[in-house]
């Protein structure tokens, strides 16, 4: 997970936290499924703030093979997807964005919806991207 | 609203009213409910407001207060709220207010819910001490915009993170389960205060499937859709005799990708949910996920591979737990 300043305005503000597939369930509960059959094998999460003010959180989902990554990318995309430059493949709405780089799948959601969120949330998931 | 006559007559197998000036009167209440099952109808109050969120889509907080204002006077036939709050809670008593975290800050149980609903209960006599905010762990109830105190001379907030949970497990059907020590030793009443959500197992999340985050490996339960999980970890007597009234959060909810936050899939509902009966409540808040689904044009919840058959379940003879029959439902919208 990218430092705090690393990408221009976002600072990480919590600890990365790892989860296992056998306690992925701690984090998402009932989500957890999804991956676990998809085959997970650890998460990542952190949670970043921009200019001080949009908060966010990044899930790093290492998959067992890019086959997973590809499952769960494109389960659940809806009309409005916006497909983006982003690794193998990605899409961004207004207050997220997930991409697949090989086994990772990559989520970062926003809490708020600004103008500037979508630009914002593209320049965190390509400093992620750039760590994979 | 109802007159008096018609709520008492539509309440009177079911009501906490009857039951609340005594200590926790509820299991007699439950035990008339038996007894008069044929009668019976289950009340749920659905309260909205149009104008809760702004354009911008933030909550208007000062507006949540009368939203529960209006549920509760509905529910009860009480206009004042602190009467219509004497009758709901017992005084000297601890009062556990379940909160759902779990999904994060973008869809987790309110902040100005869970203090609207402190103050009332303030107001109706319930000392702050014996206010107890509770979810699975500090992160959860850090995501409510909640603050962990363990001070018992203010209003309590903590998780099972910090209670613990008891040593041996309690059975009921295919659950077996280890309790939070908030719900087994703490509280003596427990309203539960659940977001709705979709939910990617179970088909939708609210007031049964809440408990959920009142044991120690919730996971265990998952199998066949949270079928029969949900319903047999709810007619564990702790769980069906504590958790007795449901203020369930539908002022936001995720009609797909649930139970996590996904953005693209939230919506505005605008409501409260509220009820004794938690299989009617869920019951009614399955219907307004899938009228949204249907509006926006999202497979129903059955042709998704994922309908929510533990509401049916948890009212079977086995379970008893409550009504899922629309006929059997008083269902109040205000």
């Amino acid at each position: 997970m990218p430092a705090s300043g690393a990408v221009a305005g976002w600072e990480k503000t919590a600890d990365t936290r790892v989860f296992d597939a056998k306690n992925l369930y701690q984090y998402i509960d009932g989500d957890a499924e999804q991956y676990i059959s998809a085959g997970v094998v650890t998460t990542s999460t952190a949670d970043y703030k921009y200019k001080g003010q949009l908060e966010a959180t990044a899930d790093v989902y290492t998959m067992g093979d890019a086959a997973g990554a590809r499952k769960i990318l494109e389960t659940g995309q809806t009309k409005d997807a916006k497909a983006v430059q982003l690794g193998d493949a990605g899409v961004a709405y207004a207050q997220s964005v997930i991409f697949r780089k090989g086994p990772y799948l990559v989520r970062i959601v926003a809490f708020d919806s600004t103008p500037e969120t979508p630009q914002a949330l593209l320049a965190l998931a390509h400093g992620i991207e750039a760590k994979l | 609203m109802n007159s008096r006559r018609e709520f008492i007559k539509t309440t009177a197998t079911g009501a906490l009213i009857l039951g609340s000036q005594t200590s926790l009167g509820l299991a007699a209440i439950l035990d008339q409910k038996t007894q008069h099952a044929e009668a019976a109808k289950s009340k749920v109050v659905v309260a909205r407001d149009p104008a809760l969120h702004g354009p911008a889509g933030q909550l208007d907080d000062k507006r949540v207060i009368d939203l529960l204002d209006r549920a509760i006077a509905a529910y009860t036939g009480r206009d004042h709220p602190v009467e219509a709050w004497k009758r709901i809670v017992p005084i000297g008593k601890v009062i556990g207010l379940k909160t759902n975290g779990l999904g994060g800050k973008g869809i987790s149980t309110h902040l100005a819910l869970v203090l609207a609903i402190a103050e009332r209960l303030q107001q109706a006599g319930v000392k702050p001490g014996e206010i107890l905010v509770w979810d699975r762990n500090a992160r959860d109830l850090e995501a409510c915009g909640l603050t962990i105190n363990t001070d018992p001379s203010r209003i309590r907030c903590f998780g099972s993170d910090v209670s613990g949970f008891e040593d041996q497990p309690i059975s009921w059907g295919s659950a077996s389960v280890k309790f939070s020590k908030i719900l087994t030793r703490e509280c003596d009443m427990v309203i539960g205060l659940p977001i709705l959500k979709d939910h990617n197992l179970s088909g939708v999340t609210f007031s049964m499937k809440n408990m959920y985050g009142v044991v120690q490996r919730p996971f265990e339960l998952h199998a066949g859709g949270c079928n029969p999980g949900v319903a047999d970890l709810n007619r564990i007597p702790v769980v069906r005799d504590k958790v007795r009234f449901t203020i369930g959060d539908a002022m936001s909810s995720v009609y797909e990708g649930g139970p996590g936050f996904h953005p693209e899939h939230l919506w505005q509902p605008n409501a409260l949910i509220v009820g004794e009966d938690r299989v009617a409540v869920d019951h009614t808040a399955w219907q307004i996920i899938e009228r949204k689904r249907a509006e926006v044009g999202v497979p129903t919840l059955e042709a998704a591979g994922r309908p929510p058959l533990y509401i049916a379940t948890a009212a079977d003879a086995e379970h008893n737990l409550g009504f899922n029959d629309p006929k059997r439902i008083n269902l109040m919208e205000v």
